[in-house]
């Protein structure tokens, strides 16, 4: 009798154990997503009802406090610049000569129409400090095996409270993320590809951001290049390099 | 006969008086009651179609669908040529490009940067052209609290109470912050011309005004906006005419499918009013028909009683050979004149409060602060022909009734008993 219930214990334990710990993941994510600082130049692709518009633009991100973009394609938006400080954000703009400062709720809604918000877009937060998570099952994405991880925040003050992601065993990068709010409700959906190694990691070119609450085909957020853990001169995150 | 009657009505109170009391304050109801509901529901057709909806309004289908959030993404493009289009199908009427869009208004301090701040919904219309009837339809100088209306481009006009909020006066400058057409940011620097109150809450808390070119301009959409309106060359809405014009206008587009054609619709079909103005009607409907059987009741009642006391007259009459369809029918008549009498002072009342509500109104601004709905914060009565004459069918009807009613005893009276009746 006491060989069977070892047997049986030893049978579930081993199943389980093939998955890795949800921690284990996420820190193996963050190891290739985030970094200490970084600059990227980038495309963003916006599917309207009406067609498609680009719009280019040059941001430096430091973790979740510290952002500062520049947009430079089209001519309308070009000059355009915004600096995030915590949840303080402050928007140039050259035809106005104006600074204007907005106020926190304007960090989650869109940005220039796109499946985007402006935490979206303007930070680089650690998964390991924002969420629990369990392994769930597996399952392959695009033909790679995938790890299907369920994340709950572990505070209140993240934008989505649940998400699910499906993370390539081999690179440890996310393939599919499901942004869920508290209530269940999907809010986007994200699809990260052309996947490449550089500078020792392994790093998305290319995000699908759809907003799962407005019509559109979704926005495409091309990296069109990348510099982690640069020098980034400390007058870049005040306004004074707004203007 | 009536002569006769109406003599007899005047010289025994006791036959008369009642009634008639009963009959004056019931039509003086009515007629109070008609002319508030017609005020109410003439301010806010009015004011909807003056400020949002026209007559009739022409967006494209996608915007028709999610019209409550303004949404100048789903815009018409080729304004100027659709305009010229119903300016030569529909030349009587007023067409008219407006556009609908939120934001935030920004006071700059002395460096630049933002002093205050607010949510504002913007009007975009036509404010300079020699033709544009835009400022009289709004009647944007008698809402001018400070400063002047806008005479050129660049001048933003914005509630008395944004003005406060944002600590801004006429000359200070603003700087808008909303969404193009696109879905890019829009900022657009604007002088402040004036503020305007409009005595509507929906208006007053946020709003602000623009030349609808200096609106194209900041929100990207030259040669596009978001709403036609049309205004029917009487000036009154009327839902045939409304109704025929869009059945017209609507028929060229049945064929396209494309999501961005132009659709008409008319002023009932927008803002919920078409619930609202047939729930106000049956409202109506209902206090007459109550009015009526309530009257009648009361009229039968009073009826009986005066029957009894008047017992020993119709015994009398019935003896000196009167028939009884006779003595029926002159009560009836006798009914008629007092349905006539207290219909008449009943309309002299009711028309004299209504007055008094036309002209100081009732302010439920307090109750309205948080509305959306385009309607007024006074709500005043509005005597129009149909009052003076609405209280004497309801008036006369539940006399008549009340009568009739009442009256039929005189057919139960045995002719054989009538002297042992009157001995007794």
């Amino acid at each position: 009798m006491f060989s069977k219930i070892l047997f049986i214990g030893l049978f579930i334990y081993s199943a389980f154990a093939q998955y890795p710990s949800g921690e284990e993941i996420l820190n193996s994510i963050d190891v290739n997503m985030s970094s200490r600082n970084r600059k990227v130049v980038s495309k963003m692709i916006i599917h309207g009802r009406r067609g498609s518009r680009t719009i280019e633009s040059r941001s430096w991100v430091e973790g979740t406090d510290k952002s500062f973009t520049e947009y430079l394609a089209p001519a309308r938006e070009k000059g355009t610049k915004m600096l995030k400080l915590d949840d303080r954000l402050w928007m140039y703009s050259p035809a106005t000569d104006r600074t204007i400062q907005i106020s926190g709720h304007m960090l989650r809604q869109s940005v220039m129409g796109s499946d985007l918000s402006y935490e979206d877009m303007m930070e680089d937060p650690k998964l390991i400090n924002d969420y629990d998570a369990v392994v769930t099952g597996e399952k392959d994405v695009d033909g790679r095996p995938c790890w299907i991880v369920e994340l709950t925040a572990k505070h209140a003050d993240v934008a989505y409270h649940f998400r699910k992601i499906w993370v390539d065993k081999a690179r440890n990068i996310p393939l599919k993320e499901d942004l869920i709010a508290k209530s269940g409700k999907l809010l986007k959906r994200m699809t990260l590809d052309n996947i490449t190694f550089m500078n020792g990691r392994w790093y998305p070119k290319r995000f699908v951001f759809k907003d799962m609450l407005k019509s559109g085909e979704g926005t495409e957020f091309l990296v069109e290049s990348i510099e982690f853990n640069v020098d980034i001169p400390e007058h870049l995150f005040t306004k004074a390099a707004l203007r | 006969m009536i002569k006769f009657l109406f003599k007899g009505l005047l010289l025994d109170r006791h036959r008369s008086l009642f009634p008639i009391l009963t009959i004056t304050m019931g039509v003086a109801l009515t007629v109070i009651l008609h002319a508030w509901i017609n005020g109410i529901l003439g301010d806010m057709i009015d004011t909807n179609a003056r400020f949002a909806t026209g007559h009739v309004k022409i967006t494209t289908r996608a915007y028709a669908e999610n019209i409550d959030q303004m949404p100048n993404d789903l815009a018409m493009t080729g304004t100027d040529e659709l305009i010229s289009e119903l300016e030569k199908d529909y030349p009587d009427w007023d067409w008219v490009q407006r556009i609908q869009f939120g934001g935030i208004l920004d006071a700059p301090d002395e460096s630049g940067e933002t002093r205050s701040q607010g949510m504002a919904v913007g009007f975009a219309m036509d404010l300079f052209s020699d033709h544009s009837e835009e400022v009289e339809r709004l009647n944007l100088s008698e809402a001018i609290i400070q400063g002047r209306t806008p005479n050129q481009s660049g001048e933003i006009l914005i509630s008395e109470d944004l003005a406060e909020r944002l600590d801004v006066k006429p000359g200070d400058a603003l700087t808008l912050l909303s969404s193009t057409m696109y879905g890019s940011m829009a900022f657009q620097n604007f002088t402040l011309a004036g503020t305007v109150r409009f005595g509507m809450a929906a208006l007053d808390r946020g709003a602000m005004l623009i030349d609808i070119h200096d609106a194209q301009a900041a929100l990207d959409m030259v040669d596009a906006s978001g709403e036609i309106l049309g205004f029917s060359p009487t000036r009154f809405y009327n839902n045939e005419e409304a109704t025929q014009l869009t059945q017209s206008f609507n028929a060229k587009y049945a064929e396209d499918e494309d999501p961005f054609a132009p659709m008409m619709m008319r002023l009932r079909d927008q803002n919920d009013l078409a619930s609202m103005l047939d729930y106000i009607r049956s409202m109506i409907a209902l206090f007459i028909s109550v009015f009526i059987m309530a009257m009648g009741m009361v009229l039968w009642n009073s009826g009986l009683i005066g029957g009894l006391r008047r017992y020993g007259e119709i015994g009398v009459r019935l003896a000196i050979g009167e028939t009884k369809g006779h003595i029926y029918r002159s009560m009836i008549l006798e009914s008629v004149l007092i349905g006539m009498m207290g219909s008449i002072l009943g309309t002299v009342a009711g028309l004299g409060l209504a007055w008094l509500l036309q002209t100081y109104g009732i302010n439920i601004g307090n109750s309205v602060k948080d509305a959306t709905m385009m309607m007024p914060n006074t709500f005043r009565a509005h005597i129009t022909p149909p009052t003076y004459i609405i209280g004497f069918p309801p008036g006369i009807i539940a006399t008549v009734i009340g009568t009739s009613l009442s009256g039929i005893g005189i057919y139960r009276r045995q002719t054989a008993q009538l002297f042992k009746e009157l001995e007794a």
